[in-house]
């Protein structure tokens, strides 16, 4: 079974990306930030992670550097999503560990685009 | 618009550019012509059919083609075609060219993502610094040229398609646009060209892509303007496809390659690379 994490603030989002998402042939989780999405993932990692930057407690950032730190932290495939579109920034978010990158807004062509060339079909 | 106006606009598509338009697609007609009256300084689209009928300008046909044309282009459509140029018809080609540069056109390139594609595979490609390869990019639609020219996509244009490395290697922010580099802005020429017209003057091509633009086309003409590529096609030079465009008969000597359907040779060595 694929499993996604949902990671954002917004409850909104989180809807509107787990729909998307499942319609990939996901089972989806979510989580409203970072410290929330690491706790699932100490439970268990998922396959995919969709994971937004700006976030309070602990941000998109934090969350990724400390899940490679986790036994077995490797291997989900990250996917970060979010407004920033600088891109120093999202060269940064690439050199953590980020296999793709979504500029909200985005739509389900542009999750499934990203989704495949993440490697994740 | 009457269904005599919906008439006159297919045969108009046809007669001029073989683009197969269905009448039963009379809403998208209405409105995609209605848009370009707007712009000419006509109330409907109806007048314009009506200029166009009284032959006051030869202009306004073709805007009105130009607008049937228009279709939805990405990035790295079917990657399958880019993996297949960078890994094996760029090295292959790269070995018997030499010094003399590798060309390749993206025929019907609409806005010009292919073109702007081969143009990042040619230059992610492991080629030697002596290899040269020139781009040529073509669409009927001079506003589309435009837009290919401009180099500017929309934050959801470089979304769909372009994996966020080619992005941040390719690319440059331009407040709310990404602007493709001087390096990839240079690597192409645009040039507005007519598929149904003379190509041997346009060639000779090594590699040429024409994706998503024979199924526009009327049955008939089809053939006809695979036979004029492949007159503008070097003797080891191949033709790419989209998928499902083929097919066993594609014409002039062409074999289609067995684990590449949509890759199309008249020397089958080039298979051997593929």
């Amino acid at each position: 079974v694929k499993t996604c994490l949902v990671v954002d603030d917004s409850r909104v989002i989180r809807k509107v990306a787990r729909r998307i998402v499942e319609g990939l042939g996901y089972e989806v989780a979510e989580a409203a930030d970072g410290g929330e999405a690491l706790a699932w993932c100490r439970a268990a990692m998922p396959t995919a992670i969709l994971l937004d930057w700006n976030m309070p407690a602990m941000n998109g950032l934090e969350f990724l550097h400390e899940l490679r730190r986790q036994p077995g932290g490797e291997a989900p495939t990250v996917v970060f999503c979010s407004v920033e579109n600088d891109p120093a920034r999202i060269r940064e978010a690439v050199d953590a560990g980020a296999a793709e990158y979504i500029m909200k807004p985005f739509d389900s062509d542009i999750i499934a685009a990203k989704f495949e060339q993440a490697g994740l079909s | 618009m009457t269904p005599a106006d919906i008439t006159q606009l297919v045969r108009l598509c046809r007669d001029r550019a073989g683009l197969e338009i269905s009448p039963d697609k009379s809403y998208l007609i209405e409105t995609r012509l209605t848009a370009v009256a707007r712009r000419e300084g006509f109330t409907s689209a109806a007048d314009l059919m009506a200029a166009i009928r009284a032959g006051r300008e030869d202009r306004l046909g073709w805007a009105a083609i130009e607008a049937m044309t228009v279709s939805q282009t990405t990035f790295f459509r079917d990657r399958a075609a880019f993996a297949l140029l960078g890994e094996s018809l760029l090295p292959y080609l790269a070995g018997r060219r030499g010094h003399e540069p590798i060309r390749l056109w993206s025929a019907g390139c609409a806005t010009g993502a292919e073109a702007y594609s081969m143009a990042m595979t040619v230059a992610d490609s492991a080629l030697s610094a002596e290899t040269r390869v020139e781009i040529v990019g073509s669409d009927i639609s001079e506003r589309a040229l435009e837009k290919a020219r401009s180099g500017l996509f929309t934050q959801f244009e470089v979304q769909r398609g372009l994996p966020v490395r080619k992005l941040l290697a390719h690319f440059i922010k331009h407040e709310d646009s990404w602007a493709v580099s001087p390096r990839l802005r240079t690597a192409v020429q645009w040039k507005r060209e007519n598929l149904i017209g003379d190509l041997r003057q346009s060639g000779p091509f090594d590699v040429i892509f024409c994706r998503h633009v024979l199924s526009m086309l009327d049955g008939a003409i089809r053939r006809r303007v695979i036979d004029a590529m492949v007159t503008a096609l070097t003797p080891d030079g191949c033709l790419v496809l989209g998928p499902g465009e083929g097919g066993e008969d594609v014409g002039q000597g062409l074999r289609s390659a067995p684990q590449v359907p949509e890759l199309y040779c008249r020397d089958p060595s080039v298979f051997m690379a593929a």
